[in-house]
């Protein structure tokens, strides 16, 4: 009866186990994988894992019989048998793990040669089916790039679904990791050196990325999207990107470029016109966060551009408000974000 | 004045005991920050520059300046203890090994007040560590520069001491485990500390003098940082947890009346992991883009070292089957280290499968898996060691009680802590994010890890508190201790030890000597020679001296980017260093005698004190 006890303690943490894993169905999570690469890494997880938990049962059995069968009793003072080994065991609890760890072994080795598939020019890959993008990681924000279509993003990637999107990885100043855990596992942009990587998604969506490599203060905040848009809507979208800044629409709006061309286009582009120490702002009205962190709205927006070190750390955009960079008005700082807002392709986006 | 002179290998184990303990409580609470900072989302107790500080500091002062001279420190006290010998092969370069840790840590610790500490992550990666952090990466290049040559220096020392000092009789497949433990870990830090010093030498020289080695922009290559890195640090990770194996296996096997099973596959499996400790390296870097190739080959290397672990694991669970098993506080840790260290050696597994570790590095999953094998394996098999060493150490007992509050506290605080990141990092939370937004759903499991770090934190309180309550009325302890179940030669002589270990060398005849020994109905081991005068070093004040001029050096290399004069304080630390070098080189110290009358007199006063 005691033994059964002793077991029974682990009921809950069982139950509790089986509860947190389907809790686990977030939009970050890598238990609930959406892209071909996130499924094939959850297959191996599970396999190892299934595995593994063999193993601590196998464990756990012996230990709890033999911690509970051999304690020491009050009135027994002899002295036990002095066991040398048996090698009969010896050899058996080394050759079973052995054979588990083959079993492990064969489908990993597979699985890494069939995701380092990394065609490296536009030659190599077919463009029917398959699309390029060079993704480059800055403190704190990223930047994407499509070689073949002359188009710039950046913090929200779009992908066509279904085609085969080859990544090159690179980045500006530390060591970054790209990461989006429902599609595919990280891989690290290294400055210097380019990484290859491939992934694909099956179905439209705003899907939740982040660094995973420690790249300074801000680290926790640099997050970003993948906008999976149906290939027929994403060509609708390469073709409205192509042709620059819209016109703004309204007075206020007017102001805004004017505040932009002499403020903002040292650093940030719209579309091909501007600096590009900053992020590309083509597109900006279609944003599903600002700079990955904060809400999308005209408030939030405004207080960005007036404070962006306040919101992130370290970055190299400079505070409007108090001098550090050129001082800009509330009032400005509102016709730049209506300006900014502006800038559509229409879109119509996938719900989060 | 006795304690900054010694050279005696006991008194320097508890000078390492006390100064990893007191560091231990510093890398605590950095730790409860951390916990605090992350129990809720969106958290503005500590801000993102502050946090990496804390976090960088936690991991260097756990990994550098607590666990290690906690190993050092236990095995100083043991090790020469049961192999018969009178002192380590080297007193002096012991004492020079103490005192190089310590100011090196002291140095790294200094940061706080000076400009901030470092903050790019214990793992330092360039370019962030090398040229984008401030100040506080000079002082983690320095500090940990200083206390890695005392390590080095320890090691060799041991490794001599291990080969040259045994007792006649005393063959390798004779050598207690946990000398067996302390000589593969000595070898590993043989061979993995200089990758360490190379690499931080080349951070030294990019930092303060315009060197281009892991700058990309001027030409260097960051990937060459993370392969030194790994190459010391992942044997840096065996050179831990071997000596943690060692301690479990003393400590499973006295404490359940049972030789330890399979003793040879035992030490092959030792040596086994040891080696392949080295050829592992890279797993730290599956996401860097090594190729498919690479990648491959680390990661069945990586499983293999399952197949050994698995054996310990065996052995030491047959080890207990048929035996006697009291539930000590030492045991109770020895025994909690089994199924915890299990848990993390399989998700360790998991970690080698390439493809899903795209999935797991760098995220929560993987600070569950390494604090399973540093906290839940290392720490609890230190705490094992230091309940079943204590009495042999002091001579007297920690009180039992305490003890098994501070085991139950400590043991379910750990599992509350650590459980639920292995689920954090699957949901998709990275490490060294200092804070989270809300909608994740990452805040309740953060909130319970949050309370488990509470709890070990009151275990630790218990623990300081047991040895205050002890150090002034413990238990006196008998030589051999725990129930006269001792089994290897540390256990055959008075606790605490007299100054000079052994007053006759034992003979010993087989494994378990004193056990064996006893069951001949022997109350001591014979003795290997007559009583004799024992030749004793001198005690000396020369390696403080020496090891305080390489701190001030250390001062003037940091402030050197500031300011070049300061390299003249550099330089004058450096004198302080090598002259006390040339004047102990010069000034011949032949130690001292003691005659055999006086150690009769000795001897039997302290039979007199037992009975």
């Amino acid at each position: 009866m005691k033994l059964i006890s002793r077991f029974g303690r682990f009921a809950p943490l069982v139950l509790a186990f089986l509860l947190i894993l389907s809790g686990c169905n977030t939009n970050s999570s890598a238990l609930n994988p959406v892209g071909k690469n996130a499924k094939m890494q959850a297959d191996l997880m599970l396999l190892s894992l299934g595995i593994m938990l063999l193993v601590i049962l196998a464990v756990m059995v012996i230990f709890f019989y033999v911690i509970i069968r051999f304690r020491k009793r009050k009135d027994d003072d002899s002295i036990p048998e002095q066991v040398e080994g048996n090698t009969k065991l010896e050899i058996i609890w080394t050759v079973i793990p052995i054979i588990l760890i083959i079993i492990i072994a064969i489908p990993t080795v597979y699985q890494v040669f069939v995701l380092a598939d990394d065609r490296p020019s536009a030659s190599e890959i077919d463009k029917e089916n398959a699309i390029r993008i060079k993704v480059t990681a800055h403190q704190y924000w990223w930047q994407f790039e499509y070689p073949d279509l002359g188009i710039q993003t950046a913090t929200d990637l779009y992908v066509p679904t279904g085609k085969k999107v080859y990544v090159e990885l690179t980045s500006k100043d530390v060591i970054h990791s790209f990461w989006v855990p429902t599609l595919f596992g990280k891989q690290d942009a290294n400055p210097g050196l380019v990484n290859r990587m491939w992934f694909e998604v099956p179905k439209e969506g705003v899907y939740l990325g982040q660094c995973a490599e420690l790249c300074g203060a801000s680290h926790a905040l640099m997050d970003f999207s993948v906008v999976a848009l149906s290939p027929d809507k994403f060509e609708a979208w390469k073709k409205e990107m192509k042709k620059g800044a819209d016109e703004p629409k309204t007075a206020e709006a007017k102001q805004g470029r004017k505040i932009f061309k002499q403020q903002c286009l040292r650093c940030h582009a719209i579309g091909k016109n501007g600096g590009n120490v900053g992020p590309n702002l083509a597109a900006y009205g279609e944003r599903t966060m600002i700079s990955g962190i904060l809400e999308y709205n005209k408030k939030n927006l405004k207080n960005w551009i007036l404070n962006a070190p306040k919101y992130k750390a370290d970055i190299l955009m400079p505070s409007f408000s108090d001098g550090s960079g050129a001082k800009l008005t509330e009032q400005q700082a509102d016709a730049l974000a209506e300006y900014l807002m502006q800038q559509k392709t229409g879109i119509e986006l996938p719900q989060q | 004045m006795d304690w900054i002179t010694t050279v005696d290998h006991k008194k320097i184990g508890i000078l390492y005991l006390m100064s990893g303990f007191l560091f231990f409580l510093f890398g605590g609470i950095e730790a409860i920050l951390i916990r605090v900072q992350l129990a809720v989302p969106e958290n503005d107790f500590l801000s993102g520059e502050i946090y990496n500080q804390i976090v960088t500091m936690h991991g260097t002062t756990m990994i550098f300046l607590a666990v290690m001279p906690a190993i050092f420190g236990l095995m100083n006290a043991i090790v020469p203890l049961q192999i018969g010998a009178r002192d380590v092969a080297f007193p002096f370069m012991n004492a020079v090994s103490f005192w190089m840790f310590f100011f090196g840590g002291v140095l790294l610790n200094c940061s706080w007040f000076l400009g901030g500490a470092p903050a790019a992550g214990w793992t330092a990666y360039a370019p962030l560590s090398d040229i984008y952090e401030g100040l506080g990466m000079d002082f983690y290049v320095l500090g940990l520069q200083i206390a890695g040559a005392g390590t080095l220096m320890g090691g060799i020392n041991f490794l001599v001491t291990i080969v040259n000092m045994r007792a006649p009789g005393l063959t390798w497949m004779r050598l207690p485990m946990f000398t067996w433990s302390i000589f593969i870990t000595s070898v590993l830090i043989l061979f993995a500390f200089p990758a360490l010093t190379i690499g931080l030498f080349l951070l030294f020289f990019d930092r303060l003098f315009g060197g281009n080695f892991f700058d990309p922009s001027a030409g260097g290559n960051p990937i060459i940082w993370e392969h030194i890195f790994w190459i010391f640090g992942h044997p840096e990770v065996y050179i831990l947890i071997l000596p943690a194996f060692g301690i479990l296996s003393d400590v499973i096997s006295q404490h359940s009346r049972k030789r330890i099973f399979g003793y040879t596959s035992m030490v092959l499996a030792l040596v086994l992991i040891g080696f392949l400790a080295f050829m592992v390296w890279a797993h730290h870097m599956f996401t860097v883009g090594l190729g498919p190739v690479a990648n491959s080959v680390f990661a069945i290397m990586t499983m293999a070292i399952a197949i050994p672990t698995g054996v310990k694991i065996f052995n030491w669970l047959f080890t207990l089957w048929g035996g006697q098993i009291r539930f000590t506080t030492a045991n109770l840790f020895a025994l909690g280290f089994i199924p915890t260290f299990v848990m993390g050696g399989t998700t360790g597994v998991m970690l080698a499968v390439v493809t899903a570790d795209f999935q797991f590095h760098d995220s929560y999953f993987v600070v569950a898996h390494f604090h399973y094998v540093i906290v839940g394996g290392l720490v609890f098999g230190l705490f094992a060691g230091i309940y079943h060493w204590w009495p042999k150490i002091f001579g007297r007992f920690l009180n039992e009680t305490i003890g098994k509050w501070n085991f139950w506290l400590f043991f379910i605080g750990f599992h509350l802590t650590f459980f639920p990141q292995h689920f954090l990092g699957l949901m998709g939370m990275p490490r060294r994010n200092f804070t989270y937004p809300a909608e994740l759903g990452w805040g309740d499991m953060n909130f319970i890890s949050s309370i488990g770090a509470a709890f070990m934190g009151v275990a630790t309180i218990l623990f300081t508190w047991n040895i205050v309550v002890t150090s002034i009325k413990g238990e006196k302890a008998k030589g051999d201790a725990w129930y006269g179940d001792g089994r290897t030669l540390e256990w055959s002589i008075s606790s605490p030890a007299p100054e000079y270990n052994f007053a006759q060398t034992p003979l010993v005849k087989e494994f378990d000597a004193f056990w064996a020994e006893k069951r001949n109905g022997n109350d001591r081991v014979t003795p290997a020679e007559p009583l004799g005068e024992i030749h004793m070093p001198n005690n000396s004040i020369i390696p403080i001296i020496m090891s305080f001029g390489a701190f001030i050096a250390g001062f003037g290399f940091i402030f050197s980017a500031e300011n070049k004069s300061s390299l003249f304080v550099a330089a004058f630390g450096l004198a302080i260093m090598f002259g006390s070098m040339l004047v102990h080189s010069l000034y011949d110290d032949h130690g001292h005698h003691l005659i055999p009358d006086e150690l009769k007199q000795k001897e039997s006063k302290r039979k007199g004190a037992e009975a």
